[in-house]
């Protein structure tokens, strides 16, 4: 069995919502938050939000496409927002852009609906990380799935979703370590393409220690 | 620790079947570079209310993580009370005309109070406006002080307010229930949802026989399809609007309704809501309307089980954890889309929003139609509940909080 030098260290985070000063009544209005508000926003708003509410496989992709279709109604909206995928991304602001870029495309297509109020107010919030060291590590294929098996979802939410971010690579913290560290390149490339919008945070774990069973085999 | 929060002492360890052993050993480690550090929370009631509710299990859960924390309950006489329940109304926006005396009233009480409790924690955690002026016995640079704001602050009454935020901005941070109650404010304000606790009495797996039982007790029919709205005999809680709501669903299903509050008889506002209630019901023996004991939690958990629909019809709500209640029973629930319910209900994922009665009756008779849709929301509302509105998730919250401020430079 393959052994690192460098271990894999388990880590957790835990989130704070910070309230923005920034709402939105309409989709002109929208826009105007998508332009300013801070990376934060934009991650808590798409990243974080996509771990929150990771039991919600179909049809939820986004806060912003949550609000356009159940606050304005516009379904042709909502399912472009909600079809940018954040694996697609490893910069807020390139997210940012297509995001501002859908809503602007959309209000300057049908300006009827861009300053249409919405049943609710759309609020910006931020998310503040906190992260702690669970002290647990793995150097091996063996601990690394012991590892996982017991990490809680935000952790396994900060080493598999937002860690991409942090990489600013096309993979995450598992994946990353699995190819580099134990040269393990087909495993990190099938648990990367596990899908995180229609699985759950545990059926993607369950898929991913399923993967790391049929290579343990292969030793 | 009093005898009341070593009553109600449930370990840690006991959560681990609800939410998983992760969760447990991830409170752990976020809580190790806490381990000894003094946190005080104060309130103005030690029973009765959420606040109180949620602190008796807060506090014992975070002794348990080996924090230094203590809860101390503000003292104040009648006169005090008065001024606080005035000024509590005010801030949700009921009309209220302050006088120069109710200001006096509340800042000599809260100066007697910085004279009696010690407010020398490293985290002081200050719960509502009632001890907000507590603030002022801070030393400069010498320990945080955070403001949880439990109430609707959205439409407040502008003198009341002004006199507040005096304190309030004092204070290193503020914490809403919802984005839509906070303020613009200089400080930071941080988004914290109230929490159900799973192994309560009110939340925990009940024995079908006592369900049964209970169904039996106030005569509702368990073979058709229940309705159900908890709260208190509250005009904002829309009673009647719930009445037309069934009476529209009626006449399409053979469904009971039953309205579950707790007692009208010492409150003179819910006693006439009570009878206005009862002349809308005009003796339909579908309708149940039960005046629950003020403290009747095994009653209402058997209540919420055995219905079929969950309403919460409110016209304004603070946040609504009857809402929570409900989904963590896995039961599919229409609500109103006010205060702190559409983060509960995600529309058409955790459950079904409604703005009038004809929605709200709409919603029930579309779920009464497709039992399949309502279960997979009320699997769906159970989850998010357990991700996010349990009181493991509220610990969790606090804990981010203190090593955020701890970090801070």
């Amino acid at each position: 069995m393959n052994v690192s030098e460098t271990p894999f260290d388990f880590v957790t985070a835990s989130y704070l919502t910070r309230i923005g000063n920034q709402s939105a009544g309409t989709l002109a209005e929208l826009l105007t938050g998508l332009e300013h508000c801070s990376d934060a926003s934009i991650f808590h708003h798409t990243f974080q939000t996509l771990g929150t509410h990771h039991f919600l496989t179909e049809g939820f992709s986004n806060d912003f496409a949550q609000w356009t279709l159940s606050s304005t109604n516009r379904n042709d909206l909502a399912e472009q927002l909600a079809t940018l995928d954040i694996r697609d991304y490893t910069s807020i602001a390139a997210l940012r852009s297509d995001l501002c870029r859908v809503v602007r495309d959309f209000c300057a297509a049908q300006p009827q609906f861009a300053s249409q109020s919405g049943l609710e107010r759309f609020y910006f919030c931020e998310s503040l990380e906190v992260t702690v060291h669970l002290g647990r590590s793995a150097r091996n294929l063996d601990e690394f799935r012991e590892g996982l098996q017991h990490l809680s979802h935000a952790g396994f939410y900060f080493h598999f979703i937002s860690s991409r971010l942090r990489l600013q690579l096309q993979t995450n913290d598992f994946s990353h370590w699995l190819s580099a560290s134990l040269g393990l390149r087909a495993l990190a490339d099938s648990i990367n393409h596990i899908d995180v919008y229609t699985n759950t945070l545990d059926s993607a774990r369950a898929k991913m220690l399923r993967l790391i069973d049929r290579e343990r085999r292969k030793v | 620790m009093t005898e009341v929060l070593a009553a109600n002492r449930i370990p840690l360890e006991n959560y681990a079947d609800v939410v998983g052993a992760g969760e447990i050993e991830e409170l752990r480690a976020l809580a190790k570079p806490l381990r000894g550090r003094s946190i005080e929370m104060i309130n103005s009631t030690a029973v009765g209310g959420g606040v109180a509710e949620i602190l008796n299990r807060l506090v014992p859960l975070a002794e348990e993580l080996d924090l230094n924390i203590r809860w101390d309950v503000m003292k104040g006489a009648e006169e005090f009370f008065d001024v606080t329940k005035s000024f509590h109304n005010a801030l949700h926006g009921e009309p209220y005309q302050a006088q120069p005396r109710d200001f006096e009233v509340f800042l000599s009480y809260n100066e007697q109070n910085r004279a009696t409790l010690p407010l020398d924690a490293e985290f002081m955690v200050i719960h509502d406006p009632q001890p907000a002026a507590l603030i002022d016995a801070r030393q400069p640079g010498s320990n945080h002080w955070v403001w949880r704001c439990h109430i609707d602050l959205s439409h407040p009454n502008r003198a009341v307010w002004d006199f507040l935020e005096k304190f309030v901005s004092h204070y290193d941070g503020a914490m809403f229930s919802s984005p839509e109650f906070s303020r613009q404010l200089s400080i930071a304000q941080y988004l914290f949802y109230p929490a159900i606790d799973p192994l309560s009495e009110k939340n925990c797996p009940l024995e079908q026989e006592f369900i049964q039982q209970v169904l039996q007790r106030y005569q509702i029919d368990p073979q058709r399809p229940i309705l159900t709205q908890i709260s208190r005999f509250d005009r904002l809680k829309d009673p009647v609007g719930v009445i037309r709501a069934y009476r529209i669903v009626k006449r399409y299903f053979d469904c009971q309704l039953v309205l579950a509050g707790g007692s009208a008889s010492d409150d003179p506002e819910g006693a006439l809501v009570l009878k206005d209630v009862l002349r809308a019901a005009e003796h339909d023996p579908d309708i149940k309307i039960l005046e629950l004991p003020a403290w009747a939690p095994r009653e209402v958990n058997a209540l919420q089980c055995a219905s079929t629909i969950v309403i919460q019809k409110s016209l304004r709500e603070g946040f609504g954890l009857t809402v929570s209640e409900a989904l963590w029973k896995k039961k599919p629930v229409v609500a109103s889309a006010v205060g702190g319910i559409p983060a509960q209900i995600i529309h058409k994922h955790t459950g079904l929003l409604a703005h009038s009665v004809e929605g709200t009756a709409y919603q029930i008779r579309f779920l009464l139609s497709h039992p399949e849709i309502a279960a997979k929301l009320g699997e769906h509302g159970h989850e998010h509940v357990k991700e996010n509105f349990l009181i493991t998730q509220k610990l969790k919250r606090y804990l981010a909080l203190f090593l955020m401020l701890d970090r801070r430079p």
